[in-house]
């Protein structure tokens, strides 16, 4: 049996940012320049939301 | 100008003018068929060849990332709703599903928080391959180029 692959939190979330924004920059906009910068844009979001949610749970926990 | 050249077209005024409509084709058909069985490969057979490979490196890097985490691959079930949903997301990916599921893959290790991503890693492939499968039928019909 294969090793599991283990990802941390952060990096498994970023991972799925960078993947995501790309079919959303490709699949909502309709010139490459817009579908750069909406999927840069995405990507942004999704980090900072990680980063933010994180914050807020660990003001939460203390 | 050809039909198949535009769709929302700004004119000097500011107004936009309706995309006219399309005649139908096999591509309407075919074009997100393909784009939901072999993610990316419904943007390739409309000669968009860095989309359909982007999309095609997004998804199976989602899908198989999950695997590799010992993500869960649902099977069709009448059980929880929260399982009936994750097969709805997990079949969004096609050709990908349906071979995982044929070599009996993607079993999930519930004792492993990572194991837990990967469920949603493959969910999320599933779900994004069918945004790109719409994708495609736009192309194919002309609404968006």
């Amino acid at each position: 049996m294969t090793t599991p692959l283990e990802l941390s939190h952060f990096s498994a979330a970023v991972i799925f940012a960078l993947c995501a924004s790309v079919v959303f920059g490709i699949t909502q906009k309709d010139s490459p320049k817009e579908m750069l910068s909406y999927g840069a844009y995405c990507f942004v979001l999704f980090v900072v939301g990680v980063i933010a949610a994180g914050w807020v749970m660990w003001l939460i926990k203390h | 100008m050809p039909q198949t050249e535009k769709t929302n077209v700004a004119t000097p005024e500011g107004t936009k003018v309706a995309p006219a409509p399309q005649p139908f084709t096999a591509m309407f058909v075919i074009a997100p068929a393909v784009g939901w069985l072999v993610p990316g490969l419904g943007h390739v057979i409309q000669k968009r060849w860095i989309r359909g490979l982007l999309i095609a490196a997004s998804v199976c890097t989602l899908f198989f990332l999950g695997l590799a985490m010992q993500g869960k691959v649902y099977s069709a079930n009448t059980g929880d709703i929260l399982d009936m949903l994750g097969f709805i997301g997990d079949i969004g990916a096609g050709g990908l599903y349906i071979v995982t599921k044929a070599v009996d893959a993607g079993q999930g290790a519930i004792h492993r928080a990572v194991a837990d991503y990967g469920t949603k890693y493959i969910i999320a492939a599933g779900l994004l391959n069918i945004i790109s499968a719409i994708d495609a039928y736009h192309i194919a019909s002309g609404k968006k180029q």
